[in-house]
């Protein structure tokens, strides 16, 4: 389970809501497990100097992002020894405002595994994933958004 | 000695490039002679920040030999 070659990550465009419920429903065969935990990142129509953000388009050095995708997961499986499944799903190209674009999803025997091994994931993505995002703003200027 | 230097997000945009190959056999062989080079080549990427990847994991020093790739990358943001 956990030396799996890096899978495939990335979605084009924003990712459905159907992915979420659909990821839920593949996972009630599995009854040894007890807790999921689902993080969706959802583009936010942030106010900058007076310009509201309508979407962000988001770019990647994708053979890097991936390798960097296997090594969260790695890692996670490893410090979180209880954790059955995990799933991360993330955007590139344009997500609208109000649209989602990552999912991560974990599993565990019990909640408190699941839930922190889904933090644990979701902050080593910000920090250590080469994903670049440019924020559209409506009046089709842009900025470079920086993961805070 | 050729590197391949790829640019990513501000930088591709304030370079106008993604990707370009560069002969560094003039130029030296260590990741900072690649550095200063491209700085002094497109004064727009001064002002950014960025850190190097150099075969994909992130670098300070080292270096370089032939087929080597040098990835300009800004601040991440994904999520």
């Amino acid at each position: 389970m956990t030396k799996k070659a890096p899978k495939k990550v990335f979605t084009d465009g924003p990712l459905s809501p159907d992915m979420v419920s659909d990821s839920i429903a593949a996972h009630q065969a599995k009854t040894n497990i007890g807790a999921h935990s689902i993080f969706l990142g959802q583009v936010r129509a942030d106010k900058v100097d007076g310009k509201i953000v309508k979407a962000i388009e988001y770019s990647a050095y994708e053979e890097m992002a991936l390798n960097a995708f296997h090594e969260i997961r790695e890692k996670a499986f490893s410090r979180f020894e209880e954790m059955t499944c995990c799933h991360i799903y993330h955007s590139l190209g344009t997500v609208k405002t109000g649209e989602i674009c990552l999912f991560v999803f974990t599993s565990s025997k019990h909640r408190r595994v699941a839930i922190e091994s889904c933090d644990f994931i979701v902050e080593e993505i910000k920090s250590q994933v080469p994903i670049f995002g440019k924020e559209l703003f409506e009046d089709e200027s842009h900025q470079w958004k920086v993961n805070t | 000695m050729i590197i391949t230097v790829k640019y990513f997000g501000a930088i591709a945009e304030a370079t106008g490039l993604q990707e370009e190959k560069l002969d560094m056999s003039a130029l030296g062989t260590k990741l900072e002679d690649l550095r200063d080079h491209c700085l002094h080549k497109y004064g727009a990427i001064n002002d950014l920040t960025f850190k190097l990847a150099v075969n994909q994991s992130i670098e300070e020093e080292m270096v370089l030999k032939d087929g080597d790739e040098v990835a300009f990358l800004p601040p991440f943001a994904g999520g």
